[in-house]
C-alpha cells in the first residue's frame, strides 16, 4: 500500500527497494506475519538443511513466477488472471522439481511431496496477485528475492531450533545439498544425544513457530516504542529532498 | 454448610452463597488424592516420592516465574500449581528420570496454563498437557514400567531416577515389568482384579490403586466439590461400550472390570476430566463430555496403537468443551425455543 502511494507521488526508487526488501525479510515476512505457506513451513523443517533446500526452491519459484507475471501483467485480462498465475507457477515448480530430482536427488527424496506442493504455497500466488501483477519488472524481482529469502531464513531458523533440540546437531546431512565436501558443516553439540523427540514431531513445529512469532512481536514492540520518532524522520527528509 | 444467624447484614443478592473458593476447592482435591498417593509411595518407594516432588517443584517454579511480583502470593497460595504438579506426578512411571519429571511440571504450567492467560483460561487440563508432552518427548522413559516392589525395597532408588539430562540413561535394572494394560494389549493376558483394585501392579505411580482413588472421589462427592455426572458418564459409557465389544468377541476384548480399574481410568475420570476449568458448565454438557471420553477411551485402547487412551480422550473432549458449552446453553426463561 505505502509503496503504491509513494509511487504515485514523487518516485523514490532507492527508498522503495529498501522498503520492499525489508518488508519481505521482516515487516511482512511470509512465514511470520502473513502466515502463508505454513504447510511446508511446519512439515519439512525437521533439520536446517531441509529448511534451506525447500526455502531455496521456493525462492527460485517466487523469482521466476514474479518476473513472468510482472512482464505479462498488461496483456492478461483481470477475469482470467488467477488461472494464468496458477499455470505459470505450476510450470515453474514442475521445472524446479525435475531439476532438483536431477541434481539434488538425495535432498529431493527427503523433501518428497513438498517440492511439488510448492505450487500450493499461498505465499507465491499471494505475491503474484498482490505485487507482481501491479508493479514493473525490477520491483517484482526485488520483492521475490526479499520474500523468498525471508521465508528461507524462517525455514532455516525453525529447522535449526528443531534440529538442535531433537537431534543435538546443526547442519546435519549438509552433503545432501552441497556434496561430500560439505560434511565439515555438521556441528554435533552433544554426542549420543537423547533429546526431545517432540521437537521433531509435528507439535514441535507448531510450538516452535508460535514461540518465534511471539518473539518477533515482542521485538517489534520493544523496537516500536523506541523508534516511533526515528521512523518518521527519514520519511520527511526524503520528501523534502 | 451451617447458616449463621445474621444479626444485621445488609447485602444484595445472591444472599445464599456456597463458601467455595479456589483454595478450598484445591485443598479438597489435594486431600482426596492423599490415600492413593501414599499407596503409590508404599508400592513404588523413594523414587516415586522424588518424581512427585520434582513435578511439583517444576510446576511451582514456573508459576512463580510467570506471575507478576504482586500476584505471586495469591497465585502460588491457591494451590492450583501444587495440584497440577501432584496430578502430573501421579500419572508418571515411578522410575522416570527426575529432570524429565521436573520438565514435565514446567511444561504443564508453562504451555498448559500461563500461556493461555493463567488459571481459568486454559483450554486443556495442564497436568495432561504435561504428560502428553513427556509421552511425546521421551517415549522410552515414559513407557518403562517397574513392578510394585512394596515396602521391602523402599529406599532402593532406581538407577534411572538420577540420570543426567540429555545423556543416555543407565541400563535398565531387572525389575521392569509390563503394565496390565500392556499385557492385555500385546499379549492378551488378563490381570487379577485384586491387584488392579488395590494397586500392587506395575503402572504409573498414583494410578494403580483404583479403590483408594474412589475413596477420594467419594470424599469429594460428600464435599460437593465434584461434578459427579462426568465420572459417572465416563464409567457408564465405557462400560456399555466394553460390554458390547465383549459380547462380540470375548477372547479379544477385556471385560468391564478391567476397563474401569486398569490404567489411568480412575484418576482421569474422577480428578482430571472433572477439572472445572476445562469441562462443560451445564449438566447436559457434562453428560455429553463424559460419554465422549468413555467411548474414546475404549476406542483408543482396543483399536488404537497405544495401550492407554484416557490421556488423549480427555484432551480431545477438552478441545470440544467450548462447543459443548455453546450447544447446551440453557434457554433463557420466557424466550422462545428457536
Amino acid at each position: 500500500m505505502s509503496a503504491e502511494q509513494k509511487k504515485s507521488g514523487t518516485p523514490q526508487p532507492t527508498i522503495e527497494y529498501r522498503k520492499i526488501l525489508s518488508d519481505g525479510l521482516w515487516g511482512n515476512n511470509a512465514g511470520l506475519v502473513q502466515l502463508l505457506g505454513l504447510c511446508p513451513l511446519l512439515a519439512v523443517t525437521t533439520t536446517t538443511i531441509n529448511g534451506l533446500g525447500l526455502g531455496l526452491a521456493t525462492t527460485l519459484t517466487l523469482i521466476i513466477s514474479n518476473l513472468m507475471v510482472s512482464s505479462i501483467r498488461n496483456i492478461i485480462t483481470k477475469e482470467i488472471r488467477i488461472p494464468v498465475f496458477v499455470l505459470i507457477i505450476a510450470c515453474t515448480v514442475t521445472g524446479i522439481e525435475l531439476a532438483m530430482n536431477a541434481w539434488f536427488h538425495e535432498l529431493f527424496l527427503v523433501l518428497g511431496i513438498f517440492i511439488p506442493l510448492i505450487v500450493t504455497n499461498c505465499a507465491i500466488i499471494g505475491r503474484a496477485e498482490s505485487f507482481a501483477s501491479r508493479n514493473s519488472l525490477l520491483p517484482s524481482l526485488v520483492d521475490a528475492i526479499g520474500m523468498g529469502i525471508g521465508f528461507t531464513l524462517i525455514l532455516m531458523f525453525l529447522g535449526g531450533i528443531r534440529e538442535l533440540f531433537g537431534f543435538g546437531t546443526l547442519f546435519a546431512q549438509s552433503d545432501l545439498m552441497f556434496g561430500q565436501a560439505a560434511e565439515w558443516m555438521t556441528i554435533t553439540l552433544v554426542e549420543d544425544y537423547r533429546g526431545f523427540l517432540l521437537a521433531i514431531l509435528p507439535p514441535g513445529a507448531f510450538i516452535g513457530l508460535g514461540l518465534i512469532i511471539a518473539a518477533k512481536n515482542r521485538i517489534d514492540q520493544r523496537v516500536g516504542t523506541v523508534l516511533i520518532g526515528a521512523e518518521e524522520e527519514p520519511a520527511t527528509a526524503t520528501q523534502t529532498a | 454448610m451451617s447458616k449463621r444467624d445474621p444479626d444485621l447484614l445488609l447485602q444484595s443478592a445472591p444472599l445464599l452463597k456456597q463458601g467455595l473458593s479456589v483454595p478450598t476447592a484445591m485443598r479438597d482435591v489435594l486431600l482426596a488424592l492423599m490415600p492413593a498417593l501414599f499407596a503409590g509411595f508404599w508400592f513404588f518407594g523413594l523414587s516415586a516420592i522424588l518424581v512427585v516432588a520434582a513435578t511439583i517443584l517444576g510446576a511451582m517454579a514456573t508459576e512463580w516465574l510467570f506471575t507478576p511480583k504482586q500476584e505471586r502470593a495469591v497465585a502460588l497460595g491457591d494451590g492450583s500449581a501444587l495440584l497440577t504438579g501432584l496430578l502430573l506426578g501421579m500419572t508418571l512411571p515411578p522410575a522416570l528420570p527426575l529432570w524429565m519429571a521436573w520438565l514435565g511440571g514446567v511444561v504443564a504450567i508453562g504451555l498448559g496454563k500461563t500461556i493461555w492467560g493463567g488459571l481459568g483460561n486454559n483450554l486443556f487440563n495442564p497436568a495432561i498437557v504435561g504428560r502428553a508432552f513427556l509421552l511425546g518427548t521421551f517415549p522410552i522413559a515414559m513407557t518403562t514400567w517397574h513392578v510394585a516392589a512394596g515396602p521391602d525395597s523402599f529406599f532402593q532408588l532406581h538407577p534411572s531416577t538420577l540420570a543426567l539430562p540429555f545423556m543416555q540413561s543407565p541400563p535398565m535394572d531387572g525389575m521392569s515389568a509390563a503394565t496390565p494394560l500392556g499385557l492385555m494389549k500385546f499379549e492378551q493376558i488378563d490381570s487379577p482384579i485384586f491387584s488392579l483394585m488395590f494397586g500392587n501392579s506395575s503402572g504409573s505411580l498414583g494410578e494403580t490403586s483404583g479403590v483408594l482413588l474412589m475413596v477420594g472421589g467419594l470424599y469429594l462427592l460428600l464435599r460437593r466439590a465434584l461434578e459427579w455426572r462426568i465420572p459417572l458418564a465416563i464409567f457408564i459409557s465405557a462400560g456399555l461400550f466394553t460390554l458390547l465389544l465383549e459380547t462380540i468377541d470375548p477372547a479379544r476384548f477385556p471385560g468391564i472390570h478391567f476397563t474401569i480399574f486398569s490404567g489411568g481410568m480412575m484418576l482421569g475420570a474422577i480428578y482430571m476430566a472433572t477439572d472445572p476449568v476445562t469441562s462443560p458448565v451445564t449438566p447436559k454438557g457434562a453428560w455429553i463430555f463424559g460419554c465422549g471420553i468413555g467411548v474414546l477411551v475404549v476406542l483408543i485402547r482396543n483399536f488404537g496403537g497405544l495401550p492407554e487412551g484416557i490421556l488423549y480422550a480427555i484432551l480431545l473432549m477438552n478441545a470440544a468443551t467450548p462447543l459443548i458449552n455453546r450447544y447446551t446453553q440453557p434457554r433463557v426463561f420466557g424466550r422462545s425455543r428457536s
